[in-house]
């Protein structure tokens, strides 16, 4: 033991927690996708040097709270209408970095409209998205992202899309408009993939301080209590049965 | 060649034990504690330190951001 209080001193230090990231207990369940993008962010916003002029817009779900987490300027915004409010930041203030941060109820179900009319416009604003095909704040409803098949509390025997619609692949929707500039969906699970997924963060905060347009972020990610499986398991199983379906990759980078 | 040698700290307390880290590492010198924390959380430990190298791919992936990653630096041995 006296070997590893060697090796932990201040001089050895390789990674710590980002300082944008406040000491408050994330409120999120065990392996929750939603903390390693909050950090993600973070640690993108300290590189930049940003903190101080850095608004984000966050949604109705799990995520309500990243305004205890994050610490930087935030406004709320009601349920799916984080890219309207962002629309107003980003008008008004034009020299702060605007980011809206939504789930799958929230950017794909009700904030639809919004989503697509403010790519649409190319506001210059940076949208995450996570998408995890559920409801889980509410107790893990379906969700429009949600796979044929897949269970839900309300659709225990799966999905059935004659009765309720196919899943909604929203970033190929929002790849289409000739708004955004920086289209890209990403994942959280492995090493490798949260430094693929930093990259992408990172340019579309670039690209929203050379004033741009649009970048969208899409974070294929898990819900462990929503999909009543463990942390690991919901990794395996989202590149199991999501990753087909929700391809990763750029879909347009101009 | 001179091993890299590294160690972690993980804040007991704000682990909720998810054990994302356990399968990040690729050391495996990570593993949950028998022992709980005050919510009831098994939390991750080192459990075979003398094979960290202070990669920090624990810390990358956990969603709680209760792991510090200390590397010592390549040392010539005299």
């Amino acid at each position: 033991m006296a070997e590893i209080n060697e090796i932990i001193k201040p001089e050895n230090l390789v990674y710590a927690k980002s300082k944008v990231l406040t000491d408050n207990v994330m409120s999120y369940c065990p392996g929750c996708t939603h903390g390693v993008v909050h950090k993600l962010i973070a640690e993108v916003i300290e590189e930049m040097d940003i903190q101080e002029k850095t608004i984000g817009v966050c949604p109705v779900g799990c995520s309500v709270l990243a305004y205890n987490f994050l610490d930087i300027d935030w406004q709320q915004a009601a349920h799916g209408r984080a890219p309207a409010v962002a629309t107003a930041v980003a008008r008004l203030k034009p020299e702060k970095i605007v980011f809206a941060y939504q789930g799958d109820g929230d950017l794909a179900s009700i904030g639809t409209a919004e989503i697509i009319h403010a790519c649409n416009r190319g506001e210059n604003m940076v949208v995450i998205f996570i998408n995890n095909g559920i409801y889980g704040m509410t107790g893990g409803q379906m969700a429009p992202t949600t796979l044929e098949g897949m269970p839900t509390s309300t659709s225990p025997y799966g999905r059935d899309i004659k009765m309720t619609g196919h899943p909604l692949r929203i970033t190929e929707l929002i790849a289409q408009l000739p708004g955004t500039n920086f289209v890209t969906r990403q994942a959280a699970h492995t090493p490798a993939s949260v430094r693929k997924c930093k990259k992408a963060i990172r340019k579309a905060f670039d690209n929203v301080a050379a004033k741009k347009g649009t970048s969208f972020i899409e974070v294929v990610s898990t819900c462990s209590s929503g999909w009543k499986l463990s942390p690991v398991k919901s990794n395996e199983w989202m590149v199991e049965h999501m990753f087909p379906f929700y391809k990763l990759g750029d879909l347009k980078d101009e | 060649m001179a091993k890299v040698k590294g160690a972690i700290k993980v804040d007991d307390e704000k682990c909720k034990g998810c054990s994302l880290c356990v399968v990040a590492c690729p050391q495996k010198v990570i593993s949950l504690a028998k022992e709980v924390n005050g919510k009831g959380y098994n939390y991750a430990y080192m459990a075979n330190p003398d094979e960290c190298t202070g990669c920090t791919n624990c810390a990358m992936v956990c969603p709680d951001s209760v792991i510090t990653v200390y590397r010592l630096k390549s040392q010539v041995e005299a």
